[in-house]
């Protein structure tokens, strides 16, 4: 097992969202550790993404506090949280077809050398990156366009481990990926919490959240809705959590009753 | 749920053994085709392109020998070295503009102004240096910083307001039409100095011999030695290169092209300092757009206007210039043509101008969708375009059937395009 650290490379207390008449997010907590991979999960709606994008700087929190190790941190635009240190790889891959995956990799931070690209360094660096990363691309001076879905998620991840982050964020990285192709962006999730960092994961997947992830965080209709081990819990407490398949009759009743023998 | 028993061990079979993971620090993977070395991998290579609809300028290279042969047969001059030496005069006031609109096809945009705006740029001239007998130098920069700033302007419009280019620059197109008009006033036309600074532009030739092969040897020996020692940095930093016989043989054939054109120039007047100039800017363009940091970003907006802005990249300032450098070549080769008919009239930037410029560059094979495209296919273009006007004159062809071929050829090319974009998504390479 990977060593965890005691001070939670990021935490949510108490983060609230509103978006005119809707609230998105009510008094969200969320703890992430370095060398931890936490599954955030819900159904549609259940403010997954909307959370993702607080932390990434797209949406300003309206309550609450994000700590960045241990200290409190204003993320107000997308700048702020790249600052910090965190990466977020949304869904749309947001790649350029038409350039080759070096030039992507590289995209909005080329290597000069006297004001010229300096394609040398950057395709030995992007080989470099590739490998420790145990990526399989056919070659890093082919376009985008002809890479596979699970190709271009990888590329995209691994454009987001260029600045070094601590925290990177997944957004629904193996929602249209095949099966060996799901397997290889899972591999490579697991690889960035055995380098140290923190992952934030979504996905509506159970098996993947089950395979890669230590933490699952469950959101339903803006609420925190439990934290579970994934190891000691099964998928179907889980899933009941994101359904809210726990709030029913019986356990109404039961908690009726527990509050009533205090 | 039976999802879950696949992977409840740990997550263990989701995880590649080990030892494939080390096979994984290959450079190269064995699926890709890799090429084989020698002829026999050009020549299956090359098939395996034109599959893959990777046609490059293959098409038109076809094309240009094509002309040449079809108008050599019809008429035994259209080879001459004087032919030939005016062709590669005409064609660069047309190839400097479409130099300017491949900038902007690159980001799959359109600026419809460049015709007008290339009719102000030589209206200015005369008027400052003949009306106001301004320095001809000053008269010529102002004309080309006038050039941008109009550019600059469509380019404010489109980027910052947000109105379509295509309707920006044609009322570009209306606007600085009219304002040449007005510059040129009553009389309609200004003739310029035959040996002034603009005159000499095109009337221009080193008539020493050592000029045109002293350029072509430049050039040879300048691209052999950039690809040697490219590939020599990326053998040290042990990356793939390419193969020195691979070098050669692209040397060889630049030189045997170069040699051609300078032994053919001095038939006849010698180098024409309007073709410099020409190769100069497709040489600086050439390398502003593959080698810098600002082309790469005038790429990736032609790529995903999205993937770009996340990159941080500032759209709107990059389009802005974009428009200003496509107005900048407009305005220059405005004082190209201002200079073949040694005057500023009226006519100047109007008629098939504009359509031959965006046809030049398209038909050198630059993509209307954005993104894809060089400088270099301005020359190509601009070739084939000037070669059909010059034979079908020289066979006393009228210009109404001069029209029609040419909107042949440039729906044949539009059409090259659109079958090759097919082909190449089906091969993954669009």
């Amino acid at each position: 097992m990977v060593h965890v650290s005691a001070t939670p490379v990021l935490a949510l207390r108490g983060v609230s969202k509103r978006f005119g008449a809707v609230q998105a997010l009510t008094d969200v907590e969320l703890e992430v550790h370095a060398g931890e991979v936490v599954a955030l999960v819900g159904d549609n709606g259940a403010g997954k993404s909307t959370l993702v994008k607080t932390i990434a700087g797209v949406h300003p929190i309206d309550d609450g506090v994000i700590e960045w190790e241990g200290s409190t941190v204003r993320i107000n635009r997308p700048h702020d949280a790249q600052n910090l240190g965190i990466a977020t790889v949304y869904q749309d891959l947001a790649l350029c077809d038409n350039i080759d995956v070096v030039g992507n990799l590289y995209l909005g931070r080329e290597i000069r050398k006297r004001g010229v690209l300096n394609e040398v360094e950057m395709e030995r660096r992007a080989l470099e990156l590739l490998t420790t990363l145990s990526i399989r691309i056919p070659s890093v001076r082919i376009p985008i366009a002809s890479l596979s879905g699970g190709q271009r998620q990888t590329v995209a991840i691994a454009r987001s481990m260029l600045g070094e982050p601590k925290l990177v964020i997944l957004d629904e990285p193996t929602a249209a990926l095949g099966v060996e192709q799901t397997a290889q962006v899972l591999d490579l999730v697991e690889r960035l919490r055995e380098r140290g960092h923190a992952v934030i994961l979504i996905s509506h997947n159970m098996a993947d959240v089950k395979a890669v992830a230590d933490k699952v965080a469950v959101l339903r209709l803006g609420r925190n809705n439990g934290v579970f081990d994934v190891k000691t819990t099964s998928q179907e407490e889980i899933i009941s959590a994101i359904t809210g398949a726990t709030d029913n009759a019986v356990t109404r009743r039961a908690a009726r009753n527990g509050e009533a023998q205090k | 749920m039976s999802i879950d028993k696949s992977s409840t061990p740990g997550g263990g079979p989701v995880v590649e053994n080990p030892e494939a993971a080390h096979d994984a620090v290959t450079v190269v993977d064995p699926r890709l085709l890799v090429r084989e070395r020698g002829f026999a991998g050009y020549v299956s290579e090359f098939k395996r392109k034109l599959h893959a609809g990777d046609l490059g300028s293959i098409p038109v290279v076809i094309g240009l020998i094509l002309i040449c042969v079809i108008f050599q047969g019809l008429n035994s001059n259209f080879l001459s070295a004087q032919n030939l030496s005016n062709i590669a005069v005409t064609m660069v006031a047309t190839g400097m503009m479409a130099v300017g609109i491949i900038f902007v096809l690159l980001l799959g945009e359109i600026d419809l102004s460049v015709g007008s705006v290339s009719g102000v740029s030589g209206a200015i001239v005369a008027v400052l240096s003949v009306t106001h007998g301004m320095n001809e130098w000053l008269a010529v920069l102002v004309a080309i910083v006038s050039g941008a700033a109009m550019g600059a302007l469509h380019g404010f419009f489109f980027a910052r307001v947000g109105a379509p280019a295509f309707a920006v620059t044609l009322a570009g197109l209306l606007f600085w039409l009219g304002f040449m008009l007005q510059l040129l006033g009553d009389q309609g036309t200004i003739n310029l100095d035959g040996d002034g600074v603009v005159g000499r532009l095109t009337t221009y030739y080193f008539s020493d011999v050592a000029a045109a092969y002293g350029l072509a040897a430049l050039a040879v020996v300048g691209f052999f030695l950039s690809s040697f020692l490219d590939n020599r940095r990326r053998e040290a930093a042990g990356i793939p290169s390419r193969p020195l016989v691979d070098t050669v043989l692209r040397t060889v054939l630049l030189a045997v092209v170069a040699f051609a054109a300078a032994i053919m120039f001095n038939q006849y007047k010698g180098l024409p300092l309007a073709l410099v100039l020409f190769l100069v800017v497709l040489v600086v363009t050439d390398f502003v757009l593959r080698r810098t940091a600002y082309g790469r970003k005038i790429f990736a907006l032609g790529g995903s206007v999205e993937a770009s802005r996340r990159a941080g990249i500032n759209v709107t300032a990059i389009r802005i210039s974009v428009f200003a450098i496509a107005g900048t070549f407009a305005a220059v080769g405005g004082l190209f043509w201002a200079s073949k008919i040694a005057a500023a009239n009226q006519s100047a930037g109007a008629g098939d101008l504009l359509m031959n410029v965006i046809a030049a560059a398209v038909i050198g094979g630059t993509s209307l969708f954005g993104g894809r495209g060089r400088t270099w296919n301005a020359l190509l273009g601009v070739m084939v375009i000037v070669s059909i006007q010059y034979g079908l004159a020289l066979e006393g062809i009228a210009t109404p059937i001069q029209y029609m071929i040419t909107g042949g050829v440039l729906l044949a090319t539009v059409v090259i395009d659109s079958v090759t974009r097919k082909t190449q998504k089906t091969a993954g390479r669009a």
